[in-house]
């Protein structure tokens, strides 16, 4: 998959979790859980999504990488084989 | 012949509207099947029955709004009525007489033909996408399809629905309904404004706070969270569930309600869970007896429940049936919540964020991460001695997470 389309599906997914959220209004570099309200159940939820659309198992340890927008891209970009 | 009246589904519920009939005259019930969805100030809630029986007529028509303790339909049978404790509860609670004409309306016996498609029990889900969209394009979602996963609802369908695309008939209900209306946030802080208001004008409230070392349960919960599958993990806060649940268990004095001038004790240990919602207000619905589930059961059980809490599709022995209630506020960082008992209830357990602290044992100093668990008790049922061993009690077992 292109980061674009992981782009896309992170996303996605963060919407499935909290719909009102702007994406534009959001800072990729800076921890999800500051800039909108997501509790652990929600980001549980995220992860879950990502793990189902890109079919792709999510080790715990792994999970703290996934705190921000930029973070979410390249370690999935990465596991995806992507560019 | 019996009756099945509109439940009290909380101590400061007043009214409720029926949305949908599960069932009609004929169906045969049994006591948990959901039988309606009933809009209340707390959003639509799936009501069950309490007993067993078939349906004789349906009293109350889809859009009539009416009081707690109104007869909504009439079960012939068996009519072996298990009274739960909360129902008796909501019979000491006051009934304000509705405005409207009740009389014409509520005439017995007329059998209401509200065709029903699903079974009694099956629920449509709705992804909050799919929520979402339906609202900006002003679409109902009952009659919608769904093709999602367990018959959900998805965006698509809500599209399809809007360009009048006949969507495959198997969920669609051809009788006129009541639409619920989206959360009225209004309706939802008035009436917790008024348990709240009650809460502290006849609860004596003491107050408890503890801190406990989570070293052992955080490491532990590292441990297996490392051996398992992302959508079989488990959240810190259902240890903080079960401890509570277990701890209950040698302070019974902690689990019940104040019905009466008196204690009752709660016949199972049901956990309410205090969820904020996204759009504003909040529930608290129970996870029913805590002490015999194991720790996946829970996760599964609390998962669920924030879910469909999120998603308006709560039930009402949920709501209904908690024997004390737990918050935990950790997550929006602070570091301990003293709440306000929900009555009938006589307790609620409060958890803060948890923090790096600075932590002694044998003489030397190291750092351990900490939480503070507070506990609000009613004093007419117990005193600082017994809230005091709970809390001890639950500190204790989150010192041994593989028992728990």
């Amino acid at each position: 998959m292109t980061e674009a389309e992981i782009r896309q599906t992170v996303k996605e997914a963060l919407s499935n979790v909290a719909p009102e959220v702007d994406w534009d209004a959001i800072d990729p570099a800076k921890d999800l859980r500051d800039q909108i309200d997501i509790d652990s159940v929600d980001f549980l939820n995220f992860v879950i999504g990502l793990h189902k659309q890109l079919n792709l198992e999510i080790p715990d340890s792994d999970v703290a990488k996934l705190v921000t927008v930029n973070g979410c891209v390249a370690y999935l970009t990465g596991k995806t084989g992507g560019t | 012949m019996s009756e099945f009246h509109m439940p009290a589904l909380g101590a400061d519920m007043q009214f409720g509207t029926v949305v949908e009939w599960r069932v009609k005259p004929g169906d045969t019930v049994k006591r948990g099947d959901v039988v309606a969805l009933i809009e209340t100030e707390k959003g639509v809630i799936e009501v069950e029955i309490f007993e067993n029986g078939v349906v004789e007529s349906l009293v109350v028509q889809p859009g009539q709004k009416v009081p707690v303790g109104a007869p909504l339909a009439t079960l012939s049978g068996d009519g072996k009525k298990v009274e739960t404790q909360a129902a008796t509860a909501s019979v000491a609670a006051p009934v304000v007489t509705s405005a409207e004409p009740k009389d014409e309306k509520s005439a017995p016996e007329i059998p209401v033909a509200t065709p029903v498609t699903k079974e009694a029990g099956a629920r449509q889900r709705v992804s909050p996408l799919a929520r979402k969209r339906a609202q900006e394009l002003g679409v109902d979602l009952f009659g919608i399809a769904g093709t999602g996963v367990d018959g959900s609802i998805t965006v698509t369908d809500v599209e399809r629905a809007v360009e009048g695309v006949k969507p495959p008939p198997a969920l669609t209900t051809p009788a006129p309904l009541v639409t619920p209306k989206s959360l009225d946030l209004a309706a939802m802080r008035r009436v917790i404004a008024a348990a709240m208001a009650r809460s502290k004008r006849e609860i004596p409230h003491y107050y408890l706070s503890t801190t406990i070392d989570m070293r052992r349960s955080l490491d532990w919960l590292a441990a297996e969270n490392a051996k398992r599958p992302v959508t079989k993990r488990l959240l810190y806060s259902v240890l903080l569930i079960r401890a509570v649940g277990l701890a209950l268990r040698s302070t019974p004095e902690l689990n019940g309600f104040w019905i009466d001038d008196g204690f009752k004790a709660g016949e199972g240990i049901h956990v309410g869970v205090a969820i904020s919602l996204r759009q504003g207000g909040l529930v608290n619905p129970a996870i029913h007896d805590v002490d015999k589930k194991n720790l996946d059961e829970l996760m599964e059980s609390m998962l669920d429940l924030v879910n469909r809490a999120r998603t308006g599709h709560l039930r009402s022995s949920e709501l209904a049936d908690g024997t004390i209630t737990l918050t935990n506020l950790g997550e929006q960082g602070v570091e301990s919540v003293f709440g306000v008992i929900y009555p009938p209830q006589v307790a609620l357990v409060g958890f803060g964020k948890i923090t790096e602290r600075p932590f002694a044992a044998n003489a030397m100093v190291g750092v351990r991460p900490m939480i503070e668990a507070t506990l609000a008790a009613d004093h007419r049922v117990s005193d600082g001695h017994r809230g005091g061993r709970f809390l001890i009690a639950v500190d204790r077992l989150l010192q041994e997470p593989e028992k728990l």
